[in-house]
């Protein structure tokens, strides 16, 4: 029995908001198991960000809970559920574009979540920073870490906003649309990272409108429409589902994957 | 025939001197060390030896100008992690009233009163803005601009610390080299710490808060707890000019809230240029001598000083520092097009 329980890492409990009249989330339940793939679809508008931004912590919801590892983290503020190890990036990617793409690391670096793998000294957080980027495709011995972000390359800045958030060593990541803008070998050359993190044993949360890319990763699939949540299970069971097809073409047919 | 008009255009070129990034410099000769040190040293050098120069009224003009330089110090600090203070006057008050109470009431001697003040007072502004830390732009320097304001009312109507009167003959310093060097040293022992401060990490993350500060909260950083920290640092700054001040003059009244303590700093940095520190202090070293120097002209002072100020602005809106490194770092030659 308390097996079953610590199973869960993530648990999210009939949660809701409404923006003035707008229904943005309603009453939207989903667990997710400890080393989980998830993944969230749904036409746009449906809800998916305003989700995220209810659990990572950025919006306050009007109803529901977020329980994260057994502790009700509903409410908290952003910094307090990074620091817990839920960790996101942006549909829009946020960074510093006036500071070289390496020193966009160190801010969550100087969080006390990672205090303990990152010394203190001088430059030390610098060397941390170009290791980890070097495992973003950011090679150590070119130039491109230490460009400024500003004049990097769409694909790039979305690998960095990607290592920002794995710098902070989560337990459960959460991608809003990370390939959206990205061209297919982009999307090619940054698939099988997540897919060594999800092997790793990360719990990963992605939103994605590219559903073959999706549908080839990930263990569950979370539907939404109008904020309510339509459908749950796997790629296969999801993509035969009449109301998901409804949703995404408006008539039955057969979506192709 | 036709005639060419001859044209001609500036060239800029960088000095080579930097690699790769801001931090790493290419020194290749003694000409390059000399033109690495000599814009920090020299100032250096000039502040220390003035004052054996000069007659006890310059000298009282030069403690004033390092007195403002460190007020537009602790509003340059906090204007680069996004809190836009109009109340330096806050902090400089608080630190005039911490010792020179201490010193009326309870006899403590000078030496004691300006660091208890120091520290005392940067935590009394800090505990009295954390409410208020959440508030962005113009809504956090309304606020630090009423409470000088309310504090003045509240010692004018309730008539604490000698009210309206003020508290006079506090303890002077013991020799009036004291107050001059301690207000220079002070002055630039503050502006080398805060450029080293904003090139370290720490500074790193207080300048992301002002670029983003949702991107710094996913970054796991709690970014109230660094502007509280922000405000304590540029709050005991303005505590410790207050402090000092107070014990110069021996004489302690409501006019350490006034609103000069607030806008001449600002004043300072516009014209220096932000975000450098060094704007804000070479700012100051213009601004008071100037308006000093201005003081025979009357009434007129006032205007005069505004105009300056206000052509300065527009012909430079980077601020002065920004206009002379740029001039030094490059060369410029004119050729032919």
């Amino acid at each position: 029995m308390p097996k079953e329980h610590t199973d869960i890492i993530l648990q999210v409990e009939k949660l809701g908001k409404s923006f003035g009249g707008v229904v943005a989330v309603e009453e939207v339940s989903f667990e997710l198991k400890k080393g989980e793939f998830m993944g969230i679809i749904g036409p746009n508008g449906s809800g998916k960000t305003t989700l995220v931004n209810l659990i990572t912590g950025f919006v306050r919801p009007d109803s529901g809970k977020v329980i994260f590892k057994e502790r009700d983290i509903t409410g908290y503020r952003p910094y307090r559920i990074v620091q817990l190890g839920i960790s996101r990036t942006f549909q829009m990617v946020r960074l510093f574009y006036n500071l070289p793409a390496y020193k966009n690391l160190i801010i969550p670096l100087c969080s006390s979540r990672v205090k303990r793998f990152v010394g203190g000294h001088f430059g030390e957080r610098d060397d941390i920073a170009i290791d980890i980027l070097d495992d973003f495709g950011f090679e150590r011995d070119s130039f491109v870490p230490y460009k400024m972000a500003g004049t990097l390359p769409h694909g790039y800045l979305k690998r960095l906003d990607l290592a920002k958030a794995m710098a902070l060593r989560p337990e459960v990541l959460i991608l809003d649309e990370l390939f959206s803008g990205m061209s297919m070998s982009e999307v090619a050359s940054t698939l099988p990272l997540i897919e060594k993190f999800h092997e790793e044993g990360l719990s990963i949360i992605m939103i994605e409108h590219r559903l073959k890319e999706l549908f080839s990763v990930v263990d569950k699939v979370l539907v939404l429409n109008f904020g309510r949540k339509i459908a749950e299970g796997s790629p296969d069971e999801v993509s035969k589902m009449k109301e998901v097809r409804e949703a995404y073409v408006g008539i039955d047919v057969e979506i192709e994957i | 025939m036709k005639r060419e008009i001859k044209k001609t255009r500036k060239k800029r070129l960088d000095r080579g001197i930097k690699a790769r990034s801001d931090t790493i410099y290419v020194i290749a000769s003694l000409r390059d060390i000399f033109y690495l040190i000599m814009p920090r040293f020299l100032p250096v050098l000039i502040l220390i030896l003035i004052p054996l120069f000069l007659g006890s009224y310059h000298k009282k003009v030069l403690i004033h100008a390092c007195i403002y330089g460190l007020l537009a110090l602790s509003w340059d600090f906090l204007a680069s992690c996004g809190l836009f203070s109009l109340g330096q006057a806050l902090f400089f008050g608080f630190g005039a009233y911490v010792s020179g109470t201490l010193n009326h009431y309870f006899h403590i001697p000078p030496s004691f009163t300006i660091p208890i003040a120091t520290l005392g007072g940067g935590a009394l502004c800090a505990l009295l803005l954390a409410p208020v830390v959440r508030l962005r732009g113009v809504y956090f320097a309304m606020i630090t601009l009423i409470l000088p304001i309310l504090l003045i009312k509240m010692i004018d109507t309730t008539g604490i610390f000698g009210g309206t009167h003020g508290i006079s003959s506090l303890s002077a310093f013991p020799h009036e080299y004291i107050d001059t060097y301690l207000a220079i040293v002070s002055f630039l022992f503050i502006l080398f710490l805060f450029r080293r401060v904003l090139n370290s990490d720490y500074g790193l993350v207080l300048m992301a808060i002002k670029d983003d500060d949702r991107a710094v909260m996913s970054g796991g950083i709690n970014i109230y707890w660094r502007k509280i920290q922000a405000i304590f640092i540029a709050g005991s700054l303005g505590c410790f000019a207050g402090a000092l001040i107070t014990h110069h003059y021996q004489f302690l009244g409501i006019s350490t809230f006034a609103l000069d303590y607030s806008i001449l700093p600002i004043a300072a940095v516009a014209l220096g240029g932000q975000g450098t520190f060094a704007g804000a202090a070479l700012g100051s070293m213009i601004l008071v001598p100037l308006s000093e120097s201005l003081r025979a002209l009357g009434g007129l002072r006032i205007a005069i000083y505004c105009l300056i100020l206000i052509l300065s602005i527009i012909s430079l809106p980077e601020g002065i520092f920004h206009f002379l490194s740029r001039k030094y770092h490059q060369f410029e030659t004119i050729e032919e097009v």
